[in-house]
Formats: C-alpha cells, sequence, structure tokens
C-alpha cells in the first residue's frame, strides 16, 4: 500500500526525524493561510499524488509568496499530474505546503528487501535529487549498499561506514546521518514497510540534516496488524477497475491492450497475456480468479471486464485441477447468462474431466468460441478482437 | 527414486483440523501419502476423520508432541497466514528437516526472519504461497490435482500452481513422467529457490531432465542459469512468464514485479538461453519442447 508524503512526514516526525515545517491544503485559500503561517520567504507547494518524478512532471513548485501559493495550489488541485511513472495521470486532491530550506547539498537514502539475500538493504548515493534507477543504470558504483540483518537492525557502525563512504567527515553531521539510518531501520520492521525513501535528504547550509521528501510503501500483507496504516489508504490514487477487482477479492491489473483474461492463477494469467502478445495480440489486463472460480467470483470478473470499452474479445483460461473441468464450465455458463455477453469469448479449458466440461459450454446455446489448447485459444481472441472471427 | 519425498516420508499437517487443512489431507492421504500426525494447538488428543470416515489421524497440541509419538519427519503447513512464521519456526525446531508452507499472504518480514533463523539449520523448506511437493505415486504434499502426474525421470521446479500443472498434464499426456515435482511458491522470500531445486535434480540419479518455470520479479532464475551453465549436463526445458507485464506492477504474486529495473522476463530467459537451456516462448511449448530435448540426448 502507498500513502502520501504528507502522510509519511507525519509518521517521520513520531519517529523524531527531522522533516520541513508543512501544511497540507485542500484549496487556494487554504493554500494561502499556510504559507502565511509558515512565513518563510519561499514555500514550497507539492502536488500529493502516489506517484514518483512529480518534480519533473510539474508537481513541486516555489511560490514566493503567500498568494502566489495560492494560485499555484488553485491550478494543482483538482487536475491531474501525469508523470513518466503513470501517463494517465492521478488526481490532485490535495497539496503540501512547506516552508523553503537552505539546500547545500542531496542525498538519497533507500531502505527495501533484497531478494538476492532475503535481508533488507540500505542503499544510499551522494548523488540525491536524481531517480535511484538512473544512477543504477549510469553509475551503480555511486550507490552504497549496506545489508541489514533481522535478528538485531542495523548497527551503528554501518551507519558511519555509509556515512564516510558518501564523504561526511563533519562528527555532527555524521552522528545526525547515524541517527537517521537507525531510526528507518526501526521504522521498517515496527511499521511492515516494504519501501522507505527519502529522496532527497539534504544538508542545509546550516549545517543540518532534513527529510526534503518522504515517502513509505507498506507490505499488504502486513496490514492486518497495523489497522492505524490501514487507515491512510487514498482509494482515489487507484484504478477504479482495480478497486471494484479489490471488493471480489480478484487479483486485477489494467493494461492498454483490447482482449481481456480471465485465468486461474497468477503464473497463468501471466503466462496467458504473453501468449496473447506472441500470437500479436494486446492483452487489456491481468486477471487471476483464484482457484475455485466459483459461479460469482466468475460473474464479478465478466462484469469487470465488459466494464473497460477497449475490451473486444474475452479469452478465459481455465485449468481445471483438483477444482473439476465440469463444475467451472457450469460457473462460466450461469455467469455468462447472468451479464449478457455482447463480446466474442473463448474459453479453452484443461485438466480434470476436460471432456464433459467442452460438452457442456458447447450445448449451453451460449455464443462460446471453444479453443482446443492455450496457442489456439490465444489466437482466436487475437482474430477476434481485430473483427476477423 | 526422487528427491525431498518418497513413499517412506511420514507427514505431519499443521492445521489438520482447519477447512483447507481437512480437504486437502484428505486429497494427500487418498493420493498414498502417510500422513501420520495433525497439530492444532488447544485439540491434542483429539482423532480427525475425513468427511467420509476413511481416515483417522491423532491430533496433537504440539509438533514436538506429534514428532516423539508418531516419528513425523515432514511437515505440511495450512495454518492462517498470522500465524505461519511461527508454525514453521515450530516445525524446524521439534527436528522436522522437510517445511512445505502452502499458506498465503505472510508478512514478508515474518520471513525475512524465518529464513535468518533458519540459515545454517540444515531444514528444507519449502514455499511459502505454493502447491507443495510430489514424488508421483509415491507422496504428494500440497494441493495439486494428484491424478496429473505420472512417475518418471524429468524434475520439475515452478514459482507457480496452474502453471506447474500445465507443464506436469503437458508431460503426462505425452507418456514422460516426473521424478518430483515442486512448487517453490509466488513470494518474495521463498524458502528453496530455483538455483538449490535445480542443484537437488542434477545430483538425483534418477532425474535426466529438468523443467524450470518462473516469472518477473527478483534474481532467482538468473542464479540458477548460473548453477545451470557451471554445473548441468542434463537438458533444462525453461518458461518464464510475464514477458508483458508492465514494471512497478504486481502480477498476483506476491513476489511477482519488476522494481529497482530488476527482475523482468527477458533477461532472465536471456540468462537461460546463455547457460544452455531449452527457452519456451509460451507454456504451450514446455511438452512438445522437452520431448524434443529428451529424443535429442537418447534419453526417450
Amino acid at each position: 500500500m502507498k500513502i502520501h508524503e504528507y502522510q509519511a512526514k507525519e509518521i517521520f516526525k513520531k519517529y523524531g526525524l527531522p522533516v520541513p515545517r508543512g501544511i497540507v491544503a485542500h484549496d487556494a485559500k487554504e493554500a494561502e493561510c499556510a504559507a502565511k503561517e509558515l512565513g518563510t520567504p519561499v514555500v514550497v507547494v507539492k502536488a500529493q499524488v502516489h506517484a514518483g518524478g512529480r518534480g519533473k512532471a510539474g508537481g513541486v513548485k516555489l511560490a514566493k509568496s503567500p498568494e502566489e501559493a495560492g494560485k499555484i495550489a488553485a491550478e494543482m488541485i483538482g487536475s491531474r499530474l501525469k508523470t513518466y511513472q503513470n501517463p494517465e495521470g492521478l488526481p490532485i486532491n490535495c497539496v503540501l505546503i512547506e516552508e523553503g530550506v537552505n539546500i547545500d547539498k542531496e542525498f538519497y537514502v533507500g531502505l527495501t528487501l533484497d531478494r538476492e539475500v532475503s535481508r533488507p538493504v540500505f542503499m544510499v548515493s551522494a548523488a540525491g535529487g536524481m531517480e535511484i534507477e538512473e544512477i543504477a543504470k549510469t553509475n551503480p558504483e555511486l550507490i552504497i549498499k549496506e545489508h541489514v540483518d533481522p535478528a538485531i537492525g542495523l548497527l551503528p557502525y554501518q551507519a558511519r561506514k555509509i556515512a564516510y563512504k558518501i564523504g561526511l567527515t563533519d562528527r555532527k553531521l555524521v552522528s545526525q546521518f547515524t541517527k537517521i539510518l537507525m531510526t528507518l531501520s526501526k521504522m521498517y520492521f515496527d511499521l511492515d514497510a516494504s519501501l522507505i525513501e527519502i529522496n532527497p535528504l539534504v544538508k542545509t547550509k546550516e549545517d543540518n540534516f532534513i527529510c526534503l521528501d518522504a515517502k513509505i510503501d507498506f507490505d499488504d500483507n502486513a496490514l492486518y496488524r497495523h489497522p492505524d496504516i490501514q487507515e491512510l489508504e487514498d482509494t482515489t490514487q487507484i484504478d477504479p477497475l482495480e478497486l471494484e477487482a479489490k471488493k471480489w477479492d480478484l487479483n486485477y491489473v489494467r493494461l492498454d491492450g483490447n482482449i481481456g483474461c480471465m485465468v486461474n492463477g497468477a503464473g497463468l494469467a501471466m503466462a496467458t497475456m504473453d501468449t496473447i502478445k506472441f500470437y500479436g495480440g494486446e492483452p487489456a489486463n491481468f486477471l487471476d480468479v483464484g482457484g475455485t472460480a466459483t459461479v460469482e467470483r466468475v460473474a464479478a470478473a465478466f462484469r469487470l471486464l465488459l466494464s473497460d470499452p477497449k475490451v473486444k474479445a474475452i479469452f478465459v483460461n481455465i485449468f481445471g485441477g483438483i477444482v473439476r473441468c465440469d463444475r467451472i464450465a457450469g460457473g462460466i455458463i450461469e455467469a455468462a447468462k447472468q451479464v449478457e455477453l455482447d463480446r466474442p469469448l473463448i474459453v479453452r479449458l484443461e485438466g480434470t474431466n476436460v471432456e464433459l466440461g467442452r460438452k457442456m459450454l458447447e450445448e449451453s446455446g451460449l455464443n462460446i468460441i471453444p479453443a482446443k489448447d492455450m496457442a489456439d485459444g490465444a489466437q482466436k481472441a487475437v482474430k477476434a478482437a481485430k473483427g476477423e472471427l | 527414486m526422487s528427491v525431498l519425498v518418497n513413499k517412506n516420508t511420514k507427514v505431519v499437517v499443521q492445521g489438520l483440523t482447519g477447512k483447507e487443512g481437512s480437504f486437502h489431507a484428505k486429497q494427500c492421504l487418498d493420493y498414498g501419502t502417510q500422513i501420520v500426525a495433525g497439530v492444532t494447538p488447544g485439540k491434542g488428543g483429539l482423532i480427525w476423520k475425513d468427511d467420509e470416515g476413511k481416515y483417522e489421524v491423532p491430533v496433537f497440541n504440539t509438533v514436538e508432541e506429534a514428532v516423539k509419538e508418531t516419528g513425523a519427519d515432514a511437515s505440511l503447513i495450512f495454518v492462517p497466514p498470522a500465524f505461519a512464521a511461527d508454525a514453521i519456526m515450530e516445525a524446524a525446531d521439534a527436528g522436522i528437516k522437510l517445511i512445505v508452507c502452502i499458506t498465503e499472504g505472510i508478512p514478508v518480514n515474518d520471513m525475512v526472519k524465518v529464513k535468518r533463523a533458519l540459515e545454517g539449520t540444515g531444514v528444507r523448506y519449502i514455499g511459502p504461497n505454493c502447491p507443495g511437493i510430489i514424488t508421483p505415486e509415491e507422496c504428494k504434499m500440497g494441493i495439486m490435482p494428484g491424478h496429473i502426474f505420472k512417475k518418471g525421470r524429468v524434475g520439475i521446479v515452478s514459482r507457480s500452481g496452474t502453471l506447474t500443472y500445465e507443464a506436469a498434464y503437458q508431460l503426462t499426456m505425452r507418456g514422460i513422467g516426473q521424478s518430483t515435482v515442486i512448487g517453490i511458491g509466488g513470494d518474495p522470500v521463498p524458502g528453496t529457490t530455483h538455483r538449490e531445486a535445480v542443484e537437488m535434480f542434477n545430483n538425483d540419479p534418477d532425474t535426466d531432465a529438468i523443467v524450470l518455470i518462473g516469472e518477473i520479479g527478483g534474481t532467482m532464475e538468473e542464479e540458477a542459469a548460473e548453477y545451470i551453465k557451471e554445473n548441468v549436463d542434463k537438458p533444462v526445458v525453461a518458461y518464464i512468464a510475464g514477458v508483458t507485464a508492465p514494471p512497478g506492477r504486481r502480477m498476483g504474486h506476491a513476489g511477482a514485479i519488476i522494481s529497482g529495473g530488476k527482475g523482468d522476463a527477458k533477461s532472465k530467459m536471456e540468462a537461460l538461453r546463455a547457460a544452455g537451456a531449452y527457452v519456451c516462448n509460451t507454456p504451450a511449448e514446455i511438452g512438445e519442447m522437452m520431448e524434443k530435448a529428451l529424443k535429442e540426448r537418447g534419453l526417450l
């Protein structure tokens, strides 16, 4: 789960991490008042959306007066911010007005799971402000890495090692930096974060560290033990179809193509998308209906796929294991009757009792195009989406 | 022969009395798996019976008791996510050397800690979020449909349940049997990796060839490729799911995500190809490709 920058900074503050003074504003008037209250000659107006690369996309702007802050806020709020991570854009419902900071130097600090060693890893770079993916590509040697032993957490010497490697020498700064890293490590485990990122962590001209940006992503699997964090979720930042899918406990990810897919199992669902692409089509989505594929879930999945106007054909790809194909066929027929299918439906069934399942589909009176295997199904779906079937 | 499990494996099921545990324990018993004990805290002393009254299994409060009383040497775990890490650790502490955890949705940090705690202990754990393992016609420790597998000499290792079934079914339909099939699961911190499974198959004299099924996320497939390049002469047929998956989006499995510029399908396919594996474009080719590979080597 993602949260907004201002929410992450609230959490940072609770842990005693240094963040700029800031106030959230929902309209121009609030923004103006906030800038006045902060009272610094320059304030920063920051769009609150769940996307990286805000700066480049025009989501972070300086204002030299409260009136200007109000004006910028008025332009941002109600619009959508399009970033390279999210070309469709995300709605801006509020902005964070923050005091200006005298930046001397910027650093990147990130903490996330390193899957190669199954431990969290700190990634720190003196090339702050840039995207870490960019640095990793062009100058990987500029990223200092240090793994955290989950049994004991980060140790101070590890933080000091990083501090010296990124060129800190001043004792006060090294000590401040060490404290920040130790706190992040504690926070990561306390809150079941999957990523904590400060980009940039700023050394001010007054020789202090301050977290100019803050990002925390949380492990969805652990949210049950953090009800307070769960409340921070902003559903306006989630695709409405994906939100609807969540209600039905369906694993759904929206894509750009025009062939809707419904599959049991995540691996097979990905493989189905790939097979469609391999035969020259474009999948409209990833959708895993789960192992049981009951009438209710299949019907919900059909409604979801049909609500996407881009979808020109639907490919159902099911491997019936413990749940037999005849039962799955029954579910598909029942669900298809409920939702009034108006687009071509291609069904590939395989596994236990497959002959019976196929026969049921054939005799259902529904306009179902049967496929003999996955490749055949994908090819038929591609043709159907082009109107050639 | 086979790896990890065979007809002599004695299984304790943690969470036997729950809905999932009961259902799948019966399926395993039907397949011929020796389930000797169940563990549910608070239900010790009970005798578990399946819904048809065919089987009876004693239930214990702790794994330690179950091991002492029944000599169980492997554990199959069905407990809910919040208690799964605890269950794995309990089994390990009771001296169980093979643990299969089916549970989906365990917090990542729980598994990070379990992995750390079990380092160097010699405990082999598989999963979580996996279909389990099966040595066809001998022992099924998991939730896979047993009848699609056939005894034979091809090992399968996979991160995905349904893709494992696809692969096994295609092989079985062509008359190609399997030595052992290992579902390592779709989580970002798996107990057993592709490389470790490939190594087991490589060292097993009764496995002739290997099917490796991977997906986007992490670098397990690349690590396996490195091992294959150096050590494996047996034919390896590989398939990687997620060529069309966009970066930064989780595709169902918690571990199936391309992040930080790592884990895309193409680089995994390239690494495997460079290691000499037969790499399939779609999963529909797995059976055919394996048949071809076995014939080329005179193994079929």
